[in-house]
């Protein structure tokens, strides 16, 4: 059985010693820094700041969000007490190492779109020697936002929560006449800058495997990834994945969750139809009425979903998929990359080529400098005024293809 | 709007709807009126804030035959009779309802389309969801449901109206509620449920055999047939296109790393092979340190001299074209690709190598 506690706070705030009072989170700025840069000597550069809901910041290059956690000693992966700061994130930021960084802006219209306008969060932008290549960069960002996370959660979470949630074993006897339902989960693993981690190791390598949802509720995954903003799974995404969280939730009273078939996307054809293969192949044991199937990424992952959807078709599996959209600034094009004809139920969240002019927020945490060169902005992107003209691609979360948000899209 | 300054509209009928005569009058070229006619009296009879201040009228068979000249007399009958930027400016033109009638759907949808590009006013016109026009228009011109026949009038009229306002006033179309034909564009909007929960409950209604729709409806891709090969490869001249953003170092032309908006042109006489000094990957979407050390790895320019040198083929076009494919829509990539077939054409090139990532 694993319960998540969660604990939410009203306020975050700089302060001499770390607490958790009366739903007010402080932290101690010199001792996260002073742990940061001892754990990792690559680090040159280290601002801390804070970011809250309606204020007037815009956050620049965030690679990745990850909640605060902590775990009891002793429990193993997928049981026991997880606590989470439910409404806290660390964000990290910094000089763009792979073009597709995103921004958070936490008022103005950009902030309906990101899942981090709504939160409280710890950013750090994090600057690294020049001598470090690309993927020495992304691992020493990457380390230290996943340290700081469960540092945080370690310091603040020694109460009990304000909130528990169990989750039973699946293997508990449900109504044989509900339907049997698998979620199937794809990671992005495509190498050079586009990975996921399974237990802190590349995921690259060991995928696809059956997994027990309990494990990835408890931080199996964590996010590597340069990705697009709008349908990069952050770690954040990853410890709350939307999917298995509703699976849950409608297990055994509409449906039977038996569980997760977690999967890569890789880049070569005959990679891919291998992991198809082997998707099935775990499948056909599973006895299954239906699967949900996820995303990351998109153009290259969308033959990946096709190609699962077109599979499980023909072993007579109803299929859901989710997808986002890249339909054009017009709307006009055509949406995605590969398509099949079995693929009749898609949950699309949104069109991420849609064009947006964000107001100008009074400060801005991360690199200016780099901000044309995201994916979703191009040169002209930074008005005079401040005010910003970019496509939904570039804020985190926005098209979130776990279905983390409300966003659809609709021909008109 | 008040009484004082009601719509003003402009009214597009055929021979039979603008009282001209039936099929004996099928050809006759298009001619203006002053004020309403036909449905046009109808409609200012049920709506009082309505002015249809001309009248239209042009032969079924004559405009569905030669589209182009009598759309082009349509707007000259237009431009001489009304002032489109004074005072009384019209607000809207409307044409229709031309039901299930095919050559009237095309001369209503073909005026809309021509007003709204010549003259930017709003235009509106409705015609059962069968009507051949349909699939030629229904993305440039807002039609609105109309029924099979005549009967359906009233209706087809207060539609066209309804849709006409909202035009006018920049309201945005609601596709459960406007009875419009859905004109292929997507937009995103927020719903009340996440896309998790959205996917869970079709899911369940899927393996239930419950009707559900699906929120994105697969499109039928274009299949390009290949061009005939070529018949003497040691004589062509064969040039390099890429979508793998290999650019001169600096990016001169800014080109996007997503979300390309155009392609660079770079010249390549007298330079054997691509330098990680002098070129560089702006691609977004994959990791550029190999592109970058070596930008051949992208762009063959390197092999390509070999086997120029060992004369396999005729010569090298002496500019290379580059874009970044990297969350570039279909449609703009498909504008780039007319756009350096034809100067490739032109140059005389006859056979071309194309890279990605």
């Amino acid at each position: 059985m694993l319960t998540i506690g969660r604990t939410w706070v009203r306020d975050l705030k700089f302060g001499r010693e770390w607490s958790l009072r009366d739903h007010i989170l402080t932290i101690e700025k010199n001792g996260l820094r002073t742990f940061l840069l001892g754990r990792d000597s690559r680090i040159e550069k280290l601002v801390i700041s804070l970011a809250r809901p309606g204020e007037s910041v815009r956050i620049l290059c965030v690679k990745d969000v990850i909640q605060p956690w902590s775990k009891a000693k002793g429990k193993p992966a997928g049981a026991g007490l997880r606590q989470v700061l439910s409404n806290v994130t660390v964000v990290t930021c910094g000089k763009i190492v792979g073009f597709q960084e995103g921004i958070i802006d936490m008022s103005g219209a950009g902030a309906s779109y990101s899942p981090f306008a709504e939160t409280f969060n710890l950013v750090l932008e994090i600057g690294v020697s020049k001598k470090l290549t690309a993927q020495e960069h992304e691992e020493c960002v990457r380390e230290s936002g996943l340290a700081a996370a469960e540092f945080l959660g370690k310091a603040v979470l020694c109460q009990p929560p304000d909130k528990e949630e169990s989750f039973a074993p699946l293997a508990s006897p449900v109504d044989p006449l509900l339907p049997r339902i698998a979620y199937v989960y794809p990671l992005l693993t495509q190498g050079l800058l586009h990975d996921s981690y399974l237990w802190g190791k590349n995921a690259r390598n060991g995928l696809p495997q059956y997994i027990e949802p309990h494990l990835l509720l408890d931080g199996a995954i964590t996010s590597g990834n340069c990705v697009s903003a709008c349908d990069k799974n952050t770690t954040w995404h990853h410890q709350n994945n939307p999917i298995i969280l509703e699976l849950f939730r409608r297990h055994g009273r509409d449906l039977n969750f038996v569980g997760v078939l977690l999967t890569c996307e890789p880049v070569r054809l005959a990679q891919k139809e291998e992991a198809v293969a082997k998707v099935i192949e775990i499948a056909g044991n599973l006895h299954l009425q239906g699967i949900i199937l996820s995303k990351e990424g998109f153009g290259n992952p969308d033959a990946d979903q096709m190609m699962l959807i077109r599979k499980f078709t023909e072993m007579g599996v109803k299929t859901v998929a989710i997808s986002d959209e890249f339909a054009g600034a017009d709307g006009c094009s055509q949406s995605l990359a590969d398509t099949t004809v079995e693929a009749d139920a898609i949950v699309s969240v949104g069109n991420a080529n849609e064009r947006l002019l964000l107001p100008p927020q009074t400060v801005i945490f991360g690199p200016v400098s780099d901000l044309s060169r995201l994916a979703g902005a191009y040169p002209q992107s930074l008005h005079a005024d401040g005010s910003l003209e970019i496509e939904l691609q570039g804020i985190i979360g926005a098209t979130n293809e776990l279905g983390a948000q409300t966003l659809s899209c609709r021909e008109i | 709007m008040t009484m004082k300054s009601p719509y003003r509209i402009i009214y597009c009928l055929n021979q039979f709807f603008g009282g001209l005569g039936g099929e004996d009058k099928a050809d006759h070229p298009p001619c203006i009126f002053d004020g309403p006619k036909g449905p046009a009296i109808l409609l200012q009879q049920r709506f009082p804030e309505v002015q249809v201040v001309k009248t239209v009228v042009f032969g079924d068979n004559y405009i569905a035959g030669k589209t182009d000249v009598a759309v082009a007399e349509v707007l000259a009958l237009l431009r001489n009779s009304i002032d489109f930027s004074g005072a009384d400016a019209p607000h809207l033109l409307l044409a229709g309802p031309a039901f299930l009638a095919g050559r009237y759907g095309i001369g209503c949808a073909a005026i809309c389309k021509a007003v709204q590009e010549e003259f930017g006013l709003p235009a509106v016109t409705a015609m059962h969801p069968d009507n051949p026009a349909v699939a030629e228009y229904r993305k440039e011109v807002l039609i609105g449901v109309a029924d099979k026949d005549v009967m359906g009038m009233e209706e087809g009229l207060d539609r066209m109206l309804a849709l006409g306002k909202k035009l006018i006033h920049h309201l945005p179309l609601v596709p459960e509620e406007d009875n419009y034909i859905l004109q292929g564009r997507r937009q995103n909007y927020f719903t009340q449920k996440s896309g998790a929960e959205r996917a869970v409950e079709m899911l369940l209604r899927k393996i239930a055999g419950l009707p559900y729709r699906t929120e994105y409806v697969m499109p039928s891709f274009d299949r390009v047939p290949p061009a005939a090969p070529l018949s003497d490869l040691s004589r062509a001249r064969i040039a390099l296109v890429t979508s793998g953003g290999i650019v001169p170092r600096g990016n001169p032309d800014r080109i996007e790393s997503a979300s390309a908006s155009r392609f660079g042109t770079y010249s390549i006489k007298d330079v054997a092979a691509l330098s990680s000094e002098g070129y560089q990957s702006i691609h977004g979407g994959y990791d550029p340190t190999y592109a970058n050390q070596d930008p051949n790895r992208v762009l063959p320019l390197d092999v390509i001299h070999e086997l120029l040198t060992e004369k396999v083929f005729g010569s090298l076009h002496p500019y290379y074209y580059a874009t970044v494919g990297n969350a570039t829509s279909v449609a703009r990539a498909r504008d780039f690709g007319r756009d350096i077939g034809q100067r490739l054409v032109a140059d005389g090139v006859q056979g071309v190598i194309l890279t990605s990532t």
